[in-house]
């Protein structure tokens, strides 16, 4: 059995809200596409460190790890262990270690496929 | 013909169709919410396997960064993206596509100042303020810590 249907619920509702909110930002706003990431990301980063982030986590499960508040959730709690294990240098080793995955996954596919494709013309 | 600035905002007005907002806003809802059912079922499949549950969660932003960076090589993401608006840009899908879109648009600049360098032109920005912000956290972790 693949988890609960609850869990694929609230994964589908909470995670369509959060983009539904990016969605009125953009349109009710002038915050640019890349601006939405950043706020997100930094978003992320503030729920963990107020603590809000793994409870709404361990309730929405992936409605709230895949948007990019995940990824600043990450950070916050890489910051928070590496910070209690070799103290003030953690602040600084904590946060990149935790999105490592990701980040290096997005850099090394995007090479891949950099190299092995062609730019496609844009529509208008 | 002759249109004054209030004409041509009537006109604008006019010519939109009917309210781009809330269909857009549907569209985001129903693919970001489709994404993190992937997630979810993609998770349930890695702790199946017996993954612990941060490797699980890991394996699944990874895989789902590959998905769209193939999407985006062979042109698709942009199609799919063009309807479901922030419901492909706010999960990792965005972040994936935000790396790969400017790296293969400049390929032709080469592979160090095009490729290399157009890379970051999104992933710089969220690096940058993720890691500023969790160091900050750090920071003030740390100082409120000494007097606890």
């Amino acid at each position: 059995m693949l988890g609960a249907p609850l869990d694929y619920l609230f994964a589908f509702l909470v995670g369509g809200l959060v983009c539904l909110l990016a969605q009125l930002l953009i349109d009710l706003t002038k915050l640019t596409p890349a601006r939405i990431l950043v706020v997100y990301v930094v978003l992320g980063v503030f729920l963990g460190a107020v603590g809000l982030f793994e409870p709404l986590a361990d309730f929405a499960g992936c409605g709230i790890t895949v948007p990019l508040i995940g990824f600043g959730g990450n950070v916050a709690r890489g910051v928070r262990e590496a910070v209690s294990e070799t103290g003030l240098l953690g602040a600084l080793t904590g946060g990149l270690s935790a999105a490592s995955g990701g980040t290096a996954a997005a850099l090394c596919f995007g090479y891949l496929v950099a190299l092995v494709c062609h730019s496609k013309p844009k529509h208008p | 013909m002759n249109f004054d600035r209030r004409r041509y905002l009537e006109r604008v007005k006019e010519r939109e169709s009917g309210s781009p907002v809330f269909k857009n806003c549907f569209f985001a809802y129903l693919f970001g919410g489709g994404i993190c059912a992937l997630g979810q079922l993609l998770l349930s499949l890695y702790l199946f396997w017996g993954l612990s549950e941060r490797d699980a969660g890991t394996l699944v932003t990874v895989t789902l960064i590959f998905l769209s960076a193939c999407l985006t090589g062979i042109g698709v993401f942009d199609s799919i993206a063009r309807i479901a608006g922030a419901g492909t840009l706010v999960p990792v899908t965005g972040f994936a596509n935000a790396v790969v879109s400017p790296a293969l648009d400049n390929k032709s600049e080469g592979l160090v100042t095009g490729v290399g360098a157009k890379i970051f032109t999104v992933a710089g920005p969220v690096l940058l303020y993720a890691t500023l912000s969790g160091a900050l956290y750090g920071v003030i972790l740390y100082v409120v810590r000494l007097f606890l």
